[in-house]
């Protein structure tokens, strides 16, 4: 059957992928996997330097008691951006970038399923990045809601509101696409006798992710059209004053919030198992378990999400329900945990940039795993709901969890994507830097929470000054340490020693085993046989 | 090739997104049918139910603030005073008054809503202008009253209760159709 519409298929314009473009053009229309997944990551990058200077502007303001540099209205439009650009623009790009590089390498796929569906899903993406900061050249400013978009607060702000909606619209649609590309190119492309249980991990931890934003994207994009006609076609979803819930917003907004956070934590989870192997020089411990572990992260993360509004007044049975579904997902998360020490016990170890990256993925994303089991106890949650507390632990498991293993992927496959090594010595000062600043960043944050601070606030007592004033200082640190990351890659793509074809002598997957270094520009075009 | 089955793949999984945005607008019914069924934010269903302690408990004293709204409809809508005390058991009147402001008549029902949200199982209403639909002649004004009563069950740490009527137009009933 497919032979017959194959010969229909075929005939326009196949073979030309280089094109006739140069310059920026090439960029702009290109459908190969790895240009889109190299504009992905340098999209991704910008984004993180932009909304790390909101978080400055947010730690340079709570450097002291009072108010000394920004208003409360700009510190709230502050800490929504902040949210919105790191979650939407910076970790979830990222990863797609991380994808879009090594999927169809390490399956043994010439391209993605949808070359040309990719191109359009990044490109929406500087679009919706756009809206996002003009919204703060409006009338009001950005929304200052929070990057949780809370109804009612939404259904009042102006016009800046509307376009952060019209932005999460667009960059739903980018994520759906793009999902949808991963999934397809993973079932159906992957090289004759690459079978699912054969795949590197970071690729079932992207086919899991890709249905988790194929079924949870739509959810937001229904959560924020509801708040868009709320605000101008005279529904009330959200509008107490209709007859409506606010409520209703968080149960809904949850449902999609909740399989975010894995959305986020689970190509990490993908990229660590890659990278400790690697440096163990052992094949990873328990890959089966592996995969069911992180299928079942993802079918528990949709029965949990109440557990984010303990304090909405709901029934004590649904309190105990929620928070007994949320306890149990320590149980999968502990299996990887566990897998990842196995995985090095008694390997031959090594601790080049990458493996470092990894190794502080582990310790610090299990203490913010941890401080998580924390939280989702009622009786506790009650008390730390919105302090400081919570944003210390979201920040352990974003930024020591996602951001830490992106760091440790981009150090592991530079060379194979520029054909150059990084600076070594350069890249654990790095690896210190940020170690190091990151805790005296966040850690404190915890004090402060168990103390009673209230997150998304410009002012607070002088009994916080301490802390608040150690995390600032860490926070400026960990910033400053971001400009050494760009100079080291920077510098490896210019002027990187020539990488020797294998540079880690204990990865095993395909993109390492059977593609010279730098990987080509065309990969896989007659497809391996792996049986 | 894999052409096909990839198309068939992304329509799948296309069908997937598009019910899955479908889903998101069934949770609204879905949370009012749980809501109902587990009894959590009933606040029709209260009044209904009987007070169980009709004695005044003079110990404590609640302030009713009144406030009034209207949704896109062309009124005039406000109580008489802007808040009573009242001591809970005890039966309380109070007034609003509502003037049509359009050159046609308009029909329109009040919506309440109560901060803090746990006050309004206990906030019982025995007339209210709010349980049927008002119909006003073309620049007619109403006083319209309210009678309640704040149960004795009231959780003691509220002692202030803010109710919030806002009045929707109800299409096609003598006003736009």
């Amino acid at each position: 059957m497919s032979a017959v519409v194959d010969t229909h298929g075929h005939g326009h314009e196949h073979g030309d992928h280089h094109g006739g473009y140069s310059g920026l053009m090439r960029w702009v229309t290109t459908t190969n996997h790895k240009d889109i997944g190299t504009m992905y990551l340098w999209f991704s990058f910008i984004m993180f330097m932009v909304g790390g200077v909101m978080a400055l502007v947010i730690r340079a303001e709570l450097f002291s008691p009072g108010l000394q540099i920004v208003n409360p209205d700009f510190f709230n439009q502050m800490t929504t951006m902040h949210g919105l650009i790191m979650v939407f623009g910076a970790i979830m790009p990222a990863f797609v970038g991380f994808a879009n590089w090594l999927i169809p390498m390490q399956i043994g796929a010439p391209d993605m399923a949808f070359a040309r569906m990719n191109n359009w899903s990044f490109w929406i993406l500087p679009f919706a990045g756009a809206l996002l900061i003009i919204s703060f050249f409006t009338p009001g400013g950005a929304p200052g809601v929070g990057w949780t978009l809370y109804a009612p607060l939404t259904v009042q702000m102006g016009i800046g509101m509307d376009l952060t909606i019209f932005a999460v619209h667009l960059l739903g649609m980018s994520s759906i696409m793009g999902s949808i590309n991963i999934v397809t190119t993973i079932l159906n492309m992957r090289a004759p006798g690459m079978t699912l249980m054969r795949m590197p991990l970071f690729c079932w931890t992207w086919l899991i992710t890709g249905y988790l934003l194929i079924a949870v994207m739509p959810v937001l994009a229904g959560a924020v059209t509801m708040t868009l006609t709320d605000r101008h076609f005279g529904t009330a979803f959200f509008n107490a004053a209709g007859g409506g819930d606010p409520v209703l917003y968080q149960h809904i907004f949850w449902f999609f919030g909740h399989p975010e956070v894995y959305i986020i934590a689970l190509p990490a989870f993908g990229v660590v198992s890659q990278i400790i192997p690697a440096f163990s020089r052992k094949p990873l411990f328990g890959y089966a378990s592996m995969v069911y572990a992180t299928a079942g992260i993802a079918i528990l993360s949709f029965i949990v999400w109440a557990h984010h509004m303990y304090t909405v007044g709901m029934p004590v049975t649904g309190q105990l329900f929620f928070m007994y579904a949320t306890t149990l997902i320590a149980i999968p998360t502990g299996v990887k945990v566990f897998n990842w020490v196995a995985t090095m016990w008694k390997g031959s170890l090594t601790f080049e940039t990458p493996m470092l990256f990894a190794a502080g993925f582990l310790f610090l994303f299990t203490l913010g795993g941890f401080t998580g089991l924390v939280l989702s106890l009622v009786p506790i949650d009650i008390q730390l709901h919105d302090t400081y507390y919570v944003v210390a632990h979201f920040h352990y498991v974003m930024v020591a969890g996602a951001l830490f293993a992106a760091f440790g992927g981009v150090y592991f496959w530079l060379p194979k994507w520029t054909g150059r090594m990084y600076d070594e010595t350069l890249g654990k000062w790095h690896f210190w830097l940020t170690m190091i600043f990151f805790n005296v960043t966040f850690f404190v944050q915890h004090f402060s929470g168990l103390a009673g601070m209230p997150r998304r606030i410009p002012d607070y007592p002088l009994m916080f000054e301490t802390w608040n004033k150690v995390s600032s200082i860490g926070a400026f640190g960990f910033g400053i340490s971001q400009l050494l990351f760009l100079y080291v890659v920077l510098k490896c793509i210019r002027s990187g020693a020539k990488a020797p074809e294998k540079p880690w002598e204990g990865a095993d997957s395909l993109e390492w085993t059977h593609l010279p270094t730098p990987a080509p520009y065309h990969t896989f075009e007659t497809q391996p046989d792996l049986r | 090739m894999n052409r096909v089955a990839n198309r068939r793949t992304l329509m799948r999984l296309a069908v997937v997104a598009a019910a899955m945005f479908g889903f998101g607008y069934a949770l609204v019914p879905f949370y009012d049918a749980i809501c109902r069924a587990l009894g959590v934010n009933e606040f029709i269903q209260a009044d209904a139910r009987p007070a169980g302690n009709t004695q005044v408990d003079a110990s404590r004293t609640i302030t009713v603030e009144l406030d009034a709204n209207v949704h896109d409809v062309p009124m005039h809508f406000k109580p008489l005073v802007r808040y009573v005390k009242v001591h809970p058991g005890e039966l309380a009147t109070v007034e609003y008054e509502i003037a049509n402001v359009r050159g046609a008549p308009v029909t329109a029902q009040a919506v309440p809503s109560y901060g803090p949200a746990r006050a309004a199982e206990h906030f019982r209403k025995m007339e209210c202008f709010c349980f049927t639909q008002q119909t006003l002649a073309a620049g007619e004004t109403r006083r319209m009253p309210l009678v309640f009563m704040v149960d004795p069950k009231l959780p003691r740490d509220v002692n202030t209760i803010t109710l919030s009527y806002t009045f929707f137009e109800v299409a096609g009933r003598g006003g736009r159709s």
